[in-house]
C-alpha cells in the first residue's frame, strides 16, 4: 500500500510539473515560423570574395614592392586564390624571392616558363580565411537582425557545406526590406576613379585599346542626376584596390548633404583615416567612387585631403539612409551573400494552421477515446487517462526545454496519441489473454504489464532510432516533428507503463475484484 | 469485447499469395511512376517557387493563369473551397542564385496579379528553393531514410536474430515502396513532409513487426517441439487483435489529421494512412514469412533449457533467457 501511495504521488507530481511548465500555453510554448508567420532564409557566404580581396591586396603590395626594388614585371590576380607575376628577368629572381618573403608568405610560389610565377594561397590559410569570413558574416547578420528589432530571431550556421547561414525572422512582414538589410553592403569600398563616368563600358576603354588595365576595373553606377530623380546606368573605370573599405569604418549615421537631402555620414578608425588621408591627399582634383556591392553610388570630386570623416550622398530616401547607416554600422560583410532559400508564411496562415492542428488533435483524441471506451469499457478510462497525460507531459517537456512547436510537430502529437493507444492495447490484450488462463485479476494485470514491457521497450527504441535520423534530416518544421515524436515516445514509456499500471493497481486495491471490465 | 476470439488463421500458408500481391502493387507503382516520368518532386527537392495567394472572393484558376505572363506556371486551387486560395508554382529559374533574382519569379507573379484587375488578394505563403538546397535536401532525404533503416536493422539483429532483422527490413522496404506507389497513383508530390512521413513509417512498420517477433521469441521457449512456421503463425494469431486494433485507431487518428489538419499536412497524412495499412499488412504477411524463409527449415535457434520465464522475473534472468 505504501509503495502504491508513492506511485500515485509520483504520477500526480509529474502531472502537476507538466501542467505548470506549459501554463499558459500561449506564452510557454514556442511556436515555429510556420505557425507564427515570418520568414525563413538560407544564405550562402561567397567565401571566394574573402579570398579575392586578400589576393588582390597582396598582389597590390607585391606590385609596389617590386617597383620599390626595381624589379621588372607585371602582377595580376588570376583567381580568388592566386595571382601571377610575369616578365621577371632571370637575374632578378633573388629580388623577387625577397619580395615574396616579405608580402606573400601565405602563398606558395609555382614557377612557370620565362619569368612567370604563380603565387597560390596555401590551402590551410584559404580554409581559415573562408571560415573566418563565414563567422564574421554570421556575427554581422546577427547585429543587423538585432538592430532590426525582430523578436526571437535565429541566426545560425546551416547545412554541411560550412558556408550556409540560416536566418529566421518571426513576425517580419516587410520581407524585401529585411532581405536587403541582411544582404546589402556586402562590400563598401572607396576607390579612386581613373576615368568616367561614361555611358558605355566600351567607350571608357576606347583610349586603352579596349582592355581593362590589370590594376583597374569597370564598375556600373547611377549617374549623378542632381536630384531630378531619373538616372541612367553609367560606367566608371576605377582602381581595383580600394583606398578604404568598410573594415576601416568606425561608425555611420543618417545626416543631410549640402542640399539638405538625406545622406549618410561616416567616420573612419585610425588605420582607415591614415590610409584615407594619404590617398585623398595624393589625388586632389580627381574623383572618389563610393562603391557599395560593386556598384558606384556616388563619385564626388576630392577637393582636399580628407582624414577621418566623410559623407555618402546620392539620391536616397530617408528609409534608405537609415538602412544604409544600419548596415554600415553593423560592419561590412567580409564577403557577399546570395540567397539559396526563402520561405515566407503569413501570420493569418499561421493562425489557421494552429487552429487546424488543434482541431485535428482533438478529433484524433475524440475518435480514440470513443473507441477505447467502447472496446475496453471501464479499463478504457485508464487508457484514455494515460494517453491524455502523455500529451500533457509531452507539452510540458516541450515548454520546459523551449523546443519549437511546428505544424508537423502537431502531427507528431497525433502520432503520439497513436503510440499511446498502441502501448495500451498491447498491454490490455495481454491482460485479456492472461485472464483467460484463470489466474485471478491481480495476477493477470501484473503479468500483462510484465510480459509486454520488453516489447514496448523494443518498439520505442526502434522508433527513437527513426526519429533521430529524422532530426538529422530535417529543417525547421520537420525538426519540430522529430522533437515531438522523440519526447512523445519518452513520455509514453512513462505514461503507458507506469501511470497506467498505477491506475490499475489503485482500482484493484480498493476492492476484491473477481472480474475486470476490459 | 473481442474482435477475434482465439484466432487461428494459417497466415504462413498464404505467404506466396501475399508476396505476389505485394509484388504486383509495387511493380504497378514502379510502372506507373516510370510512365509518369518519375515521381513528381515538390519545390523542396526540385527547387523553384511557390506562391499561395488568398483572394477575398472566389477566383477561377483560369483567371489567375491568364493574368500571369508566360506559360511555365502551374496554377491550382489550394485548401478548402471557402478559402479562395490559389497556388502558383514556377519552375527553377536558371542562375537564380547569382544575385537577388531568387525571388524574382514570386515578385513577378504578385506584380502581374496586382496589375491584372483580379479581386483583392494577400500573399499568404511563398516558398523559394534554389537548386543547391534542393539537391542537398534530396541527398539528405535519401541518406536519412537509408541510415534509419540500417540503424533499425542493426537493433533488431542485436535484440533478435539476423534473419528476423532481414524480415523486418524487407517489410519496411515493402511499406516504403507500397507507400510511394500510392503517392504516385494519387499524384502526390514528394515534399519534405512526405519524406518525414515515410521516415516515420519505417519506425511504425518495424514497431508492428517487433511486437510479433517478440511474441515469436516468447513462444520459442514454450513451443519447443513445433516447427518455426507454426511458432510464428501462432504469434501472428496471438497478436492479431492488438495489430488490428492499434492499426485501426492509429488510422482513425491520422484520418482526423488528414481531414482537419489543413492543406500543408495533407500529403503527410495521406502518406501515413497508406503506411499504416501497408505496415499492418506487411507485419502479418510479409515480415514473418521472410523471417521463416531466411531461417533454416525446422527449429533453428536452440533456446536455453530454462523453463518459460514466470512473470515477475528479474532482469538478469531475462537476459539469460534472451541470450539465444
Amino acid at each position: 500500500m505504501t509503495t502504491l501511495r508513492w506511485k500515485v504521488l509520483a504520477v500526480v507530481a509529474v502531472l502537476v510539473a507538466a501542467v505548470y511548465a506549459f501554463t499558459p500555453p500561449s506564452e510557454k510554448v514556442r511556436l515555429g515560423l510556420d505557425l507564427k508567420g515570418g520568414v525563413h532564409l538560407v544564405l550562402r557566404v561567397q567565401t571566394d570574395d574573402a579570398l579575392r580581396i586578400e589576393t588582390e591586396t597582396v598582389a597590390d603590395r607585391f606590385r609596389e614592392q617590386m617597383k620599390m626594388r626595381g624589379v621588372a614585371g607585371t602582377v595580376a590576380a588570376a583567381a580568388p586564390d592566386r595571382f601571377r607575376v610575369e616578365g621577371v628577368p632571370a637575374d632578378q629572381d633573388p629580388a623577387l624571392r625577397e619580395v615574396a618573403n616579405e608580402v606573400a608568405v601565405d602563398y606558395t610560389r609555382e614557377p612557370g616558363v620565362s619569368g612567370t610565377y604563380d603565387f597560390v594561397l596555401r590551402p590551410l590559410v584559404a580554409t581559415q580565411l573562408r571560415n573566418e569570413s563565414v563567422r564574421q558574416a554570421l556575427q554581422t547578420i546577427e547585429r543587423r537582425v538585432n538592430e532590426l528589432g525582430v523578436a526571437e530571431p535565429i541566426v545560425a550556421l546551416y547545412g554541411t557545406g560550412g558556408d550556409q547561414i540560416l536566418v529566421q525572422l518571426p513576425g517580419v512582414t516587410d520581407v524585401a526590406r529585411a532581405k536587403e538589410i541582411i544582404r546589402s553592403t556586402a562590400l563598401l569600398e572607396l576607390k579612386i576613379v581613373e576615368d568616367g563616368p561614361g555611358p558605355t563600358r566600351e567607350g571608357l576603354l576606347a583610349t586603352r585599346g579596349g582592355v581593362v588595365p590589370p590594376d583597374m576595373e569597370v564598375l556600373p553606377g547611377a549617374s549623378d542626376t542632381g536630384g531630378t530623380g531619373t538616372s541612367a546606368t553609367v560606367y566608371y573605370l576605377v582602381r581595383r584596390v580600394a583606398a578604404v573599405t568598410g573594415r576601416d569604418l568606425r561608425t555611420a549615421r543618417p545626416s543631410l548633404d549640402q542640399n539638405n537631402r538625406p545622406a549618410v555620414s561616416f567616420s573612419l578608425n585610425q588605420d582607415g583615416a591614415r590610409k584615407f588621408s594619404s590617398v585623398t591627399g595624393a589625388n586632389i582634383g580627381r574623383n572618389l567612387a563610393v562603391v557599395l556591392d560593386g556598384r558606384v553610388v556616388t563619385a564626388p570630386r576630392i577637393d582636399g585631403r580628407i582624414s577621418d570623416e566623410g559623407q555618402i550622398y546620392g539620391v536616397f530616401t530617408q528609409q534608405e539612409v537609415q538602412d544604409l547607416s544600419l548596415v554600415l554600422r553593423s560592419g561590412a560583410l567580409p564577403a557577399s551573400l546570395t540567397y539559396l532559400e526563402q520561405r515566407t508564411v503569413g501570420a493569418t496562415l499561421g493562425a489557421d494552421s494552429v487552429r487546424a492542428g488543434i482541431l485535428a488533435s482533438l478529433g484524433g483524441l475524440a475518435v480514440v477515446t470513443v473507441f477505447l471506451l467502447a472496446y475496453y469499457r471501464l479499463s478504457g478510462i485508464n487508457a484514455v487517462v494515460s494517453i491524455a497525460m502523455n500529451l500533457m507531459v509531452l507539452l510540458g517537456f516541450m515548454a520546459y526545454l523551449g523546443a519549437t512547436m511546428t505544424l508537423p510537430g502537431i502531427a507528431g502529437f497525433v502520432l503520439t496519441i497513436g503510440m499511446g493507444v498502441d502501448s495500451n492495447v498491447l498491454i490490455f490484450e495481454r491482460i485479456k489473454e492472461e485472464l483467460a488462463t484463470a489466474k485471478g485479476v491481480k495476477a493477470a494485470v501484473a503479468a500483462g504489464f510484465d510480459r509486454v514491457f520488453l516489447t514496448i521497450l523494443d518498439t520505442h527504441i526502434a522508433s527513437l532510432i527513426a526519429a533521430a535520423f529524422l532530426f538529422q534530416f530535417g529543417t525547421g518544421p520537420i525538426r519540430g516533428f522529430a522533437t515531438t515524436l522523440t519526447f512523445g515516445l519518452l513520455s509514453n514509456m512513462f505514461t503507458s507503463v507506469f501511470v497506467s499500471r498505477t491506475l490499475f493497481e489503485l482500482i484493484l486495491s480498493r476492492r476484491h475484484a473477481a472480474r475486470l471490465s476490459i | 469485447m473481442q474482435i477475434f476470439s482465439a484466432p487461428n488463421y494459417d497466415f504462413i500458408r498464404w505467404r506466396w499469395h501475399a508476396l505476389i500481391l505485394s509484388a504486383a502493387v509495387i511493380l504497378a507503382g514502379v510502372g506507373y511512376t516510370v510512365a509518369q516520368g518519375g515521381l513528381p518532386l515538390g519545390v523542396d527537392f526540385s527547387g523553384g517557387t511557390i506562391v499561395v495567394v488568398k483572394f477575398q472572393e472566389p477566383v477561377s484558376e483560369q483567371v489567375v493563369r491568364d493574368a500571369i505572363p508566360g506559360n511555365e506556371e502551374v496554377v491550382q486551387t489550394y485548401g478548402e473551397p471557402g478559402d479562395h486560395e490559389i497556388l502558383v508554382r514556377l519552375p527553377q529559374i536558371e542562375g537564380a542564385e547569382e544575385g537577388t533574382s531568387l525571388e524574382e519569379g514570386a515578385n513577378r507573379v504578385v506584380a502581374a496579379l496586382q496589375g491584372a484587375g483580379v479581386p483583392t488578394f494577400e500573399t499568404v505563403r511563398t516558398e523559394i528553393v534554389g537548386p543547391v538546397i534542393g539537391r542537398e535536401l534530396q541527398l539528405k532525404g535519401i541518406y536519412a531514410t537509408l541510415a534509419s533503416i540500417v540503424g533499425i536493422t542493426l537493433y533488431i539483429a542485436f535484440r533478435f536474430r539476423p534473419s528476423f532483422a532481414l524480415g523486418a527490413i524487407a517489410a519496411t522496404f515493402h511499406d516504403i515502396l507500397v507507400t510511394v506507389a500510392f503517392l504516385s497513383f494519387f499524384g502526390y508530390e514528394l515534399s519534405l513532409n512526405v519524406v518525414a512521413a515515410i521516415l516515420t513509417i519505417t519506425g511504425y512498420s518495424v514497431n508492428d513487426t517487433i511486437v510479433v517477433f517478440d511474441r515469436v521469441r516468447e513462444n520459442l521457449r514454450t513451443m519447443r517441439k513445433d516447427a518455426l512456421d507454426q511458432v510464428v503463425n501462432k504469434a501472428v494469431n496471438q497478436t492479431l487483435g492488438r495489430t488490428v486494433i492499434t492499426a485501426g485507431t492509429t488510422f482513425l487518428a491520422v484520418l482526423s489529421l488528414y481531414v482537419f489538419g489543413g492543406e500543408v499536412l495533407r500529403g503527410f497524412a495521406f502518406t501515413m494512412l497508406v503506411g499504416i495499412v501497408s505496415g499492418t499488412y506487411s507485419t502479418v504477411f510479409i515480415a514473418a514469412a521472410i523471417a521463416i524463409m531466411l531461417s533454416r527449415r525446422g527449429r533453428v535457434a536452440r533456446v536455453p533449457t530454462a523453463a518459460p520465464v514466470p512473470p515477475g522475473r528479474t532482469k538478469s534472468k531475462q537476459r539469460e533467457a534472451r541470450a539465444s
